[in-house]
């Protein structure tokens, strides 16, 4: 059995019914597949889950940390919610489009940084909270942008 | 005076995320002392605490146990609810974060009141840093043998608010899309896997060990008689200082704002305050001294829901605000309901036409009754939470909306502190869109 179905089976035993570790298994695919879900990956889920590939699809496409689409190396993240909103945060998007050349749910055409807003990340007296592949930054500026431009595209991806 | 220090109690004295660091501040003694009573005393017990819920409900934590069939043959179950999503809300992850180990024990406890061996803390996908201190800790109770028959699993989720209503929480742990049930019946009676399920917000577990470590009648010693103990408040938007502050129940929101929060930045004028995250009925700036209680913010029209006190300015515009609310919502329905997954839609092209200057004063009437449409008629409370914000900002603020009407546009001229914000929804071109009729 690859690594992969080994950690799912692990993952699946912790529940009565395996189906309870699909999502863990469709972030595990994920990681495996350069950030997103291509077909073959949900196949994979689908494998080690004793599930359909459509019943892996329609889980995926539910939730937003799960992506159908191809993403950049690095995905950045800026809550746009209310709290943050109230602070500034769309200041934050545009100093980050500006940097990137992009707009919000674009990926440079690098292939390096998808940039995207999202809803409230649970910062909301840090705004405006940014997150970097999963990573929060907090009372973020747009002032700060460039040097988060410039040290996520240095990181390792 | 009793210190309103219950939940984040040691965390200036010790590293509470260490197992010895609680051990020193008098941790899992309260699970000895839980395990040397029947469940139907402990039961009777957080009956007595009063404990209510801390996720917005308000449901008392032990009526919520007493419901629960303990002589089902099928297994019972605890689950936790860390899908903290509400905006504005921030305080689980200072638990989980700083105090996971209270959050433990108070499963521990909580799970032998209900004869439950196995129990699912659903934390949401977001919270990674969060996920890996509460895995962590679950690691390490569970190799000091604290455990006992309970098995304690960290479920992550994956981006979804509506996760968070406690029966679409139960469907994602079964590994479907997070869909709301029907009720009844009743998750205390077919829950997770059809079995008996308690399910408790964070804040309310981990307060569970506090009330048999201080026992229930200092517990009671702060708070009100409706709504004993502590919650943690979590301030944001305009103010000097925002953050989370544990405050007895029943504090003025003045206190929060002011004195905790160092009262509006910039010297600007308080215009309104949204109490209990973005779902609730706004307050104006006459109701800034509402207790800050389950009851007394029901009095004054709106909800404690999941005490997240957010402060708005004078340089806000209500009709922005409700646009961006509304997008919010639009885009965390599931689904499942037409009035919910419908008329959210609805209320995003109508606010848009205000915004935009291009709306009839009939479209605030028409907005109105959009509303009337959604609210009470769906499975979960989404499409109520939706309302919330749309309706009572329209009603409190009626003059800003008429302004938008009568001058063709938005009075601040783009100079509201909200101008333009972006919304997830914009970026998705596969939401299938019903327009509203001309």
């Amino acid at each position: 059995m690859s690594d992969f179905a080994t950690e799912v089976q692990r993952v699946a035993s912790l529940y009565p019914d395996r189906r309870s570790a699909v999502l863990e298994a469709l972030r595990l695919a994920q990681e495996r597949h350069d950030g997103w879900l291509p077909e073959e990956a949900l196949r994979e889920v689908a494998d080690a889950l004793e599930v359909t590939p459509a019943y892996a699809k329609s889980i995926a496409s539910f939730y937003d940390m799960l992506h159908l689409e191809p993403v950049g190396r690095h995905v950045v993240e800026v809550c746009t919610n209310l709290a943050c909103a109230l602070v500034g945060a769309q200041r934050v998007v545009e100093a980050f489009e500006s940097e990137l050349g992009i707009r919000s749910g674009e990926t440079t055409e690098d292939g390096e940084i998808t940039f995207r807003t999202v809803e409230c990340l649970g910062g909301c007296g840090y705004a405006t909270v940014v997150a970097v592949d999963e990573r929060y930054r907090q009372f973020v500026k747009p002032d700060d942008v460039p040097a988060i431009v410039a040290e996520v595209r240095d990181a390792e991806g | 005076m009793p210190k309103a220090d219950v939940l984040l109690a040691g965390t200036d004295q010790h590293d509470l995320t260490t197992l010895d660091g609680y051990r020193a501040a008098n941790g899992y003694t309260a699970i000895e002392q839980a395990r040397g009573m029947s469940p139907d005393a402990l039961i009777e017990l957080l009956n007595d605490a009063n404990l209510r819920g801390r996720g917005g409900a308000g449901f008392p934590m032990g009526r919520k146990a007493s419901l629960i069939d303990r002589k089902s043959p099928k297994p019972k179950y605890l689950v936790v609810n860390a899908d903290e999503s509400e905006p504005g809300a921030f305080k689980d992850r200072q638990i989980m974060g700083e105090v996971p180990h209270r959050l433990i024990e108070g499963c521990l406890i909580t799970a032998h009141a209900i004869e439950a061996e196995q129990v699912y803390i659903y934390i949401r996908g977001e919270y990674l840093a969060e996920y890996e201190i509460l895995a962590r800790a679950v690691e390490d109770a569970r190799a000091a043998d604290l455990f006992g028959d309970v098995s304690v699993v960290v479920h992550r989720g994956a981006g979804a608010y509506i996760c968070g209503e406690e029966t679409a929480l139960l469907d994602s742990l079964e590994g479907k899309r997070g869909q709301p049930r029907p009720r009844p019946p009743f998750p205390p009676i077919q829950g997770l896997y059809g079995a008996p399920t308690q399910i408790n917000n964070v804040g309310t577990i981990a307060t569970v060990p506090k009330i048999l470590e201080l026992g229930v009648d200092e517990f009671k010693e702060v708070g009100v008689e409706t709504s004993p103990g502590t919650a943690i408040f979590s301030l944001s938007g305009n103010v000097v200082n925002p953050g989370n502050y544990e405050l007895a129940l029943g504090t003025p929101l003045r206190e929060l704002i002011y004195d905790c929060g160092g009262g509006v930045a910039g010297g600007r004028e308080l215009k309104a305050i949204i109490p209990g995250g973005s779902s609730v009925p706004v307050l104006t700036p006459d109701q800034v001294d509402t207790p800050l209680d389950y009851n007394s913010i029901q009095e004054a029209g709106s909800f404690f829901g999941s005490a997240a006190v957010m402060v708005i300015d004078d340089r806000c515009c209500m009709v922005q605000l409700a646009l961006r609310a509304a997008k919010f919502y639009m885009h965390e329905s599931c689904g499942k309901c037409t009035p919910c997954r419908e008329g959210t839609r609805w209320m995003v092209q109508l606010l848009t036409k205000i915004e935009d200057g291009r709306a009839e004063l009939s479209d605030l009437d028409l907005l109105l009754n959009v509303c009337d449409r959604i609210l009470g008629k769906s499975l979960c409370a989404l499409g109520d939470f939706a309302v919330y914000p749309v309706s009572s900002y329209l009603n409190k603020f009626h003059d800003e909306f008429v302004a938008h009407v009568e001058e063709r546009g938005c009075p601040f001229g783009g100079e509201s502190s909200v101008e333009g914000i972006t919304a997830p929804i914009d970026q998705h071109a596969h939401h299938p869109t019903a327009t509203v009729p001309s």
